[in-house]
């Protein structure tokens, strides 16, 4: 979906790729960045708590706390793994696509310095089918082999299923073991691949992590805020003059992004942050507000999978959001019954609204979203939930419209949200 | 002697290996409730000494082994 990709001044991860927007090869990783440092490894851990680094992957959670905990449920089991999550199924994300594809050698000398740091020795990277990723990466991974480059991690990649669900930690720990990607129950953590505690972290965490090791921590901290340091990719799509991806430092608002991006193609009147899964945030001042995770007290979501996209006034928000919800309601894994019924019959009430001029929808909508929210084995019916109950706050004057008039001018709009074509039965959870 | 309001752990359901059988709030109709589809509804505190002996009948009890006791806090 992306069309333009910008590093900015003060890009790390991107600094000197996009002139080209051809990939690294090893010699230009290696002109780029230098040497794998190897002597980083026995206080990455320590390393990466200094630099207070969050996972990118939507939770912002600390890596150093993650890298420890995997290194000491690894060291009980007797061995841990690393899987690194490129399977990007957020419809309005590009950035892991982006990454693996301009830079795989950061990626992977991130995920060789945390696997040997954490007792790991072995890798798997998860792409999606039909993206043309997997025989890059293969690539890749020759180059470096053949230039003796790296630590001795064996590192492999392979395809995983395309649905949603799939790119959940579990999910993506349980089919590299040769199992079905649908989440479970446990955490990859302390159960991960074959019975190993299994670091699973997203793509752009990793590419931090290898720049983290040769430049170190205070330098990481140079950029972005005291409790979120460093530089984020966002995905910037919807109403924009020149939508794809950018390399910010975290603490930038929607409007820094916007700018960055040469500005709004029509005015905004609302914009999705996090992902599709994510929160529907009003625009006009909301705009200003820094997009992080410390922010969350005050938006009510944070940069989730670093998505922004610009809603125009001219759209409806309401049918944009049965759309993208009933997307995510279908892509479920059939395991958890809340999650199988209750989220498509959340949407179905929200249809009910927008369409049918039905009240009792609404209440019942609401009585649901609360019913069903947290009580899936992974996160995915919170997100369907947390998308439809900020639509219902943020468009609430849609909800009235639509409830007394059964429409409203914005469903002539053109869709604005990226709804891809659901996986087929063919696809199956292999 | 008298059971008393002491937490003695807390009940947890494996979602992907439940499927709505309703045994358990049958049992221990004081700490699960069931949704609209049959699935579980676990009270939000833990299980007091007094209610203890219906938990574990339910644990036993569930048709999937999905229901368990498990200590308040969950290590990662």
């Amino acid at each position: 979906m992306t069309t333009a990709t910008e590093a900015a001044a003060g890009a790390r991860l991107l600094a000197g790729w996009l002139r080209s927007n051809a990939p690294a090869g090893l010699a230009e990783h290696a002109y780029q960045h230098g040497q794998l440092p190897a002597a980083a490894v026995p206080t990455l851990v320590e390393t990466a708590n200094r630099a207070q680094l969050r996972g990118r992957g939507g939770g912002w959670f600390p890596t150093g706390k993650k890298l420890a905990t995997v290194a000491t449920n690894g060291a009980k089991a007797g061995g841990a793994y690393v899987i690194v999550n490129g399977a990007e199924s957020e419809p309005a994300a590009a950035k892991d696509k982006l990454l693996l594809r301009v830079a795989p050698h950061l990626v992977l000398d991130g995920a060789e310095l945390a696997a040997a740091a954490i007792g790991a020795d072995q890798v798997t990277v998860c792409v999606h089918r039909g993206v043309g990723l997997l025989p890059r990466l293969q690539h890749a991974i020759a180059e470096r082999a053949a230039a003796r480059w790296g630590l001795g991690i064996v590192i492999d990649v392979q395809e995983s299923p395309r649905w949603y669900v799939s790119s959940e930690s579990t999910a993506l720990a349980r089919f590299v073991s040769g199992g079905p990607g649908k989440p479970r129950a446990v955490s990859a953590y302390r159960d991960g691949v074959n019975g190993k505690p299994t670091l699973v972290s997203n793509t752009e965490t990793f590419a931090h992590l290898a720049m983290i090791a040769r430049h170190g921590p205070d330098w990481f901290r140079q950029a972005g805020t005291a409790q979120s340091p460093g530089t984020w990719l966002v995905t910037l799509s919807g109403a924009v003059r020149r939508p794809g991806v950018y390399e910010m430092p975290v603490g930038v608002s929607a409007a820094d992004v916007l700018r960055q991006a040469g500005g709004a193609s029509e005015p905004w009147q609302a914009m999705l942050v996090g992902g599709y899964g994510g929160a529907w945030l009003p625009a006009g001042e909301t705009m200003a507000v820094p997009l992080t995770p410390e922010s969350k007290g005050v938006l009510g979501c944070g940069p989730g999978a670093g998505v922004v996209v610009g809603l125009p006034t001219g759209a409806c928000g309401l049918a944009e959001t049965v759309r993208a919800a009933g997307w995510l309601a279908a892509q479920n894994a059939r395991q958890c019954g809340p999650c199988f019924n209750g989220a498509p019959a959340i949407v179905d009430d929200l249809a009910r609204i927008v369409w049918g001029r039905d009240r009792q929808a609404y209440e019942r909508a609401r009585f649901r979203m609360a019913m069903v929210n947290k009580r899936g084995a992974c996160a995915h019916p919170d997100g369907v939930v947390q998308l439809v109950n900020t639509a219902l706050h943020v468009f609430s004057a849609d909800v009235e419209q639509h409830l007394a008039t059964g429409g409203c001018p914005g469903l002539s709009h053109r869709p604005v949200l990226y709804v891809p074509e659901l996986p087929s039965a063919q696809e199956g959870w292999r | 002697m008298k059971k008393g309001n002491a937490v003695i752990g807390k009940l947890r359901v494996d979602m992907t290996e439940c499927r709505g059988h309703g045994v358990c709030a049958e049992v221990a109709p004081e700490l699960i409730a069931l949704d609209e589809w049959g699935y579980p509804i676990l009270a939000d505190g833990g299980i007091p000494e007094w209610a203890a002996k219906h938990a574990k009948r339910a644990v036993t009890l569930c048709p999937r082994l999905a229901l368990t006791i498990s200590a308040m806090e969950r290590q990662r």
